[in-house]
C-alpha cells in the first residue's frame, strides 16, 4: 500500500510538472495527459484516505485533575445546612432541603449512591476520558468518562442515536448524546435519577435534563453543566468546573459496601418536620449573611443581592494571612461545627496571623 | 399418467385443507372475525415493539431477558415469555387497547397466553382479563379461554364478583380463577419461580407484588408508581401505612447490582421501568408526607387545613395534580382518612 502511495506520489508530481510545462499536445501527449491526470486523482484519493481532517475536533481524551479554586468550601468540606444562596431554586426545593436530615445518609439504601452526572464533576473528581470506536470502521461511537469518587462512568454517544423512550429506566448518569460545536463538545443528557444540586438536601428531580459543554484550552478543561429542572428550579442553573491535564494520573477502584451500624425500625426515614429543623439559620448567623440571601432563589444570583448582603454584614473584613501562614482561614470544613470558629476561623498554621473573627470567611 | 393425476389431486386436496386450517387458526388467533390482524412493528434501535406504526402509544419495552413491560394501555402490563407460553401480569384498561396489546403479544411470542395474574382488582389493571384470557364474546384473544387461569389474591375475586343473585361489576370470564389468601402464592412457569406476595391494606385489601425470581423482576402494581401519589382506594381497604409497608417490603426484596443502581428491576403500576433507588425515593417521599399529615392531625388540624397547608409542596411538582382523576387534595384526603380511621 505504501509503495502504491509512493508511486502515485511520484506520478502525481510528474503530472503536475508536466501540466505546468504544457507538454500535453499531440496524440501521444494526450495519452500521457490522461495518465497523468489519473495519477493525480489517484494520489489525491489515496492521500485523502489516510489523512486526518484539517478541522479535527478538540481531543478531550486523557487524564484530568480537578481544580478547586471555585466554590472550594462547598465542594470539598461541604455546604452548610440551610445555605441555599446563589441558586435559582423554587419554594418546593427550599421545603425539601428544610426537611433534609443528614442522618438519611446512614440509611442502608442511601449509603452507596454516587453523585449524579450533573454533580459528579463537582466532588472529588479525578476524571478519565477515553474513546469507544467501532472495531471495524474505527468511527467514534462514544466518549466515555470515569470519575474517581464512587466511580461513576458515562457513555456520551456520538453516533447520532436517539434518546430512549420516556418509560425506559433512569440512571444516576442518565443517557447522554454529544455533538461538536466547533471545538466545543455539547452533551445532552436525559433519563436521570432524582439527584441533588447541593449536598445539603437541595434536590434535582428526575425530570431534569442537562446540557453540558466541554471546552479545552491547552492543558485546561472547562466542564460546564446547565441544569433544566421544571420541578425545582425557576430557571436554568449554570455551573462550571475546571480541570487540568494530568498525564500519569492513576484513578483507583472505588468499591462501596453498605454497613448497618445502628438498629433502626424498618422504614426509618430521618427528616425534619416543617418548622422543626433547628439548623436552618446556622449558616446565616455563622457567616453573617442575611437570611433572605441564605434562602436562595434566582434573585440571590445577581450582583444587587451581593451588595445587599455586604451592606447588612457587621463583621470586619477577613484578616490577611501573615507570610508563611496558610491563611486566617481554611480552618473549617463546614457543617454545624463551623459555628464555633466560623468557616475559616482560626487558621491552619497561620503562625503570626491573628485569628479571624468568629464567622470570618478565610478564603 | 394416472399416477400423476393422483398426485395432483392429493396436492390440491392438501392445499385446500391447509387453507381451511389456516383460516380457522386465523379466526381463533385474534381480532374480530373477518378483520385483519394488527401487526406490531419493531424498532431495533430502541428495542421497542409498537402496536401500531401510526399510533405509538401502546408499546413494549424490554426489561430483562424474556420479561417485557407494555405501556399505554392503562396500567402497565408485565409480560413473561418462554416455552410454556405467555404469562401476563395485569391486562390494562381493556376496550380498544386490548387489540393493540394482542398485537404486541403476538410479536413477542408465537405461544398462547397461558397465565394471567392480577396485582389488584382495579379496572386499569383487570379490564383486559376476559379478552386476553381468550374468553371474550366473539372470539379474539390468544388465551385458552376459561382454561387459562387468572391468579390473584382472593379479595380481587371478591371485588370483581358478587354474591349469587346480585349483579357483578365485571363479567364472569374476567374473574380470577386461582386465588390465595395467605402471605404468598407460588407458581412455576417458563422455567422460573414466580411469587405473588400479598400486601395487606395498601392500595386496596387485595394487592400483590409479583416477583419473577430468576429474571429478578418485580411487578409492583399500584403500590409503586412513578407518575402520581399513590391512588389509595379507601372504599376497598386501602391505607397509606399499608402502601408504605408494601414499599418497604419491595425494598427488602430488591438487591442492587452496584452503587444503588440496577440489579432487581421493578415495574410500577404506572410509569417507567425502575430499580431500588427509584422505589427508595418514592418510599421516602411517602413516609415524609405521612409523618407531616400525622403530625398535623396530632396538632388538631382539620382535613381542610391540612389540604391547604402545603404539606406536600416539595413533591407536588413531581407527583401532584390539581385536575384529573387523582388530585393532590384527593390523595391528602385519602391519607388523612386512613390515618384517622378508628
Amino acid at each position: 500500500m505504501f509503495l502504491f502511495i509512493e508511486v502515485s506520489f511520484l506520478q502525481a508530481k510528474q503530472a503536475v510538472f508536466s501540466l505546468t510545462s504544457c507538454q500535453i499536445w499531440g496524440r501521444t501527449g494526450m495519452q500521457s495527459f490522461k495518465r497523468k491526470v489519473l495519477a493525480l486523482f489517484s494520489f489525491l484519493a489515496v492521500m485523502g484516505l489516510f489523512s486526518t481532517p484539517a478541522f479535527a475536533q478538540m481531543d478531550l481524551v486523557g487524564e484530568w485533575a480537578n481544580l478547586f479554586h471555585e466554590d472550594q468550601p462547598e465542594r470539598l468540606g461541604g455546604p452548610d445546612v440551610g445555605d441555599y444562596a446563589g441558586l435559582p431554586i423554587n419554594d418546593a426545593a427550599r421545603m425539601a432541603a428544610d426537611a433534609w436530615n443528614a442522618d438519611i445518609l446512614s440509611v442502608p439504601e442511601h449509603q452507596c449512591k454516587p453523585h449524579p452526572a450533573d454533580y459528579s464533576p463537582r466532588g472529588p473528581a479525578m476524571v478519565q476520558i477515553w474513546k469507544e470506536v467501532d472495531p471495524l470502521s474505527r468511527q467514534l461511537v462514544a466518549l466515555r468518562t470515569h470519575i474517581s469518587w464512587q466511580a461513576p462512568e458515562r457513555w456520551i454517544w456520538m453516533d447520532g442515536r436517539p434518546h430512549p423512550d420516556e418509560f425506559a429506566a433512569h440512571t444516576w448518569q442518565g443517557f447522554s448524546t454529544g455533538e461538536w460545536l466547533g471545538q466545543v463538545l455539547k452533551v445532552t443528557t436525559t433519563h436521570l435519577k432524582r439527584g441533588w444540586i447541593r449536598r445539603n438536601g437541595l434536590p434535582r428531580s428526575d425530570k431534569a435534563e442537562l446540557t453540558e459543554y466541554f471546552s479545552r484550552h491547552g492543558e485546561f478543561l472547562t466542564w460546564t453543566v446547565i441544569i433544566n429542572d421544571p420541578v425545582y428550579l425557576t430557571e436554568p442553573m449554570i455551573r462550571s468546573s475546571d480541570f487540568r491535564w494530568a498525564p500519569g494520573q492513576q484513578v483507583g477502584n472505588y468499591p462501596c459496601l453498605i454497613v448497618t451500624e445502628l438498629d433502626h425500625p424498618q422504614g426509618w426515614v430521618p427528616h425534619w418536620l416543617p418548622g422543626e429543623n433547628p439548623n436552618l439559620e446556622l449558616f446565616s448567623k455563622t457567616h453573617d449573611v442575611i437570611q433572605e440571601a441564605a434562602r436562595g432563589g434566582a434573585a440571590t444570583m445577581l450582583p444587587e443581592a451581593r451588595k445587599k448582603v455586604a451592606a447588612a454584614q457587621k463583621w470586619p473584613p477577613p484578616t490577611q494571612p501573615a507570610a508563611g501562614g496558610r491563611g486566617g482561614g481554611g480552618g473549617g470544613a463546614g457543617g454545624p461545627g463551623a459555628a464555633a470558629g466560623g468557616r475559616g476561623g482560626g487558621g491552619r498554621g497561620g503562625a503570626g496571623a491573628p485569628p479571624a473573627a468568629p464567622g470570618g470567611r478565610g478564603q | 399418467m394416472r399416477k400423476y393425476r393422483f398426485v395432483f389431486v392429493c396436492a390440491v386436496a392438501a392445499l385446500l385443507g391447509f387453507g381451511f386450517a389456516a383460516t380457522v387458526q386465523g379466526q381463533r388467533g385474534g381480532g374480530q372475525q373477518g378483520s385483519p390482524l394488527r401487526t406490531a412493528i419493531y424498532d431495533p434501535q430502541q428495542k421497542i415493539y409498537y402496536a401500531d406504526a401510526n399510533d405509538r402509544t401502546v408499546r413494549a419495552l424490554p426489561v430483562r431477558d424474556n420479561v417485557w413491560m407494555i405501556v399505554g394501555a392503562g396500567g402497565n402490563i408485565t409480560v413473561q415469555t418462554g416455552d410454556d407460553g405467555v404469562m401476563v401480569v395485569d391486562t390494562g384498561s381493556g376496550g380498544a387497547m386490548t387489540d393493540k396489546v394482542q398485537a404486541i403479544l403476538r410479536a413477542l411470542s408465537t405461544k398462547p397466553i397461558r397465565y394471567v395474574l392480577n396485582t389488584s382488582y382495579r379496572p386499569d389493571h383487570t379490564s383486559g382479563n376476559e379478552a386476553l384470557r381468550g374468553a371474550a364474546a366473539g372470539g379474539g384473544g390468544r388465551g385458552g379461554g376459561r382454561g387459562t387461569p387468572i391468579a390473584a389474591h382472593e379479595s380481587v375475586l371478591a371485588r370483581m364478583s358478587a354474591p349469587t343473585g346480585r349483579s357483578a361489576p365485571t363479567p364472569v370470564n374476567a374473574w380470577p380463577s386461582e386465588t390465595y389468601y395467605k402471605a404468598f402464592h407460588d407458581i412455576y412457569f417458563n422455567g422460573e419461580g414466580i411469587q405473588l406476595i400479598h400486601v395487606p391494606d395498601a392500595i386496596t385489601d387485595g394487592d400483590s407484588l409479583v416477583y419473577f425470581r430468576r429474571s429478578d423482576v418485580i411487578a409492583a402494581g399500584d403500590i409503586f408508581l412513578t407518575t402520581t401519589y399513590p391512588v389509595i382506594d379507601l372504599k376497598t381497604g386501602g391505607t397509606i401505612n399499608g402502601v408504605i409497608a408494601g414499599l418497604n417490603k419491595l425494598l427488602d426484596l430488591c438487591i442492587v447490582k452496584e452503587k444503588q443502581e440496577g440489579g432487581t428491576m421493578v415495574i410500577p403500576g404506572h410509569g417507567r421501568i425502575s430499580d431500588e433507588a427509584d422505589v427508595l425515593e418514592y418510599r421516602d417521599m411517602l413516609t415524609i408526607v405521612r409523618d407531616r399529615i400525622q403530625d398535623a392531625i396530632k396538632k388538631g388540624r382539620t382535613l381542610q387545613q391540612i389540604q391547604t397547608a402545603g404539606l406536600t409542596r416539595d413533591y407536588d411538582g413531581r407527583y401532584g395534580a390539581t385536575t384529573g382523576p387523582w388530585t393532590t387534595a384527593m390523595f391528602i384526603e385519602a391519607a388523612y382518612q386512613s390515618l384517622t380511621k378508628k
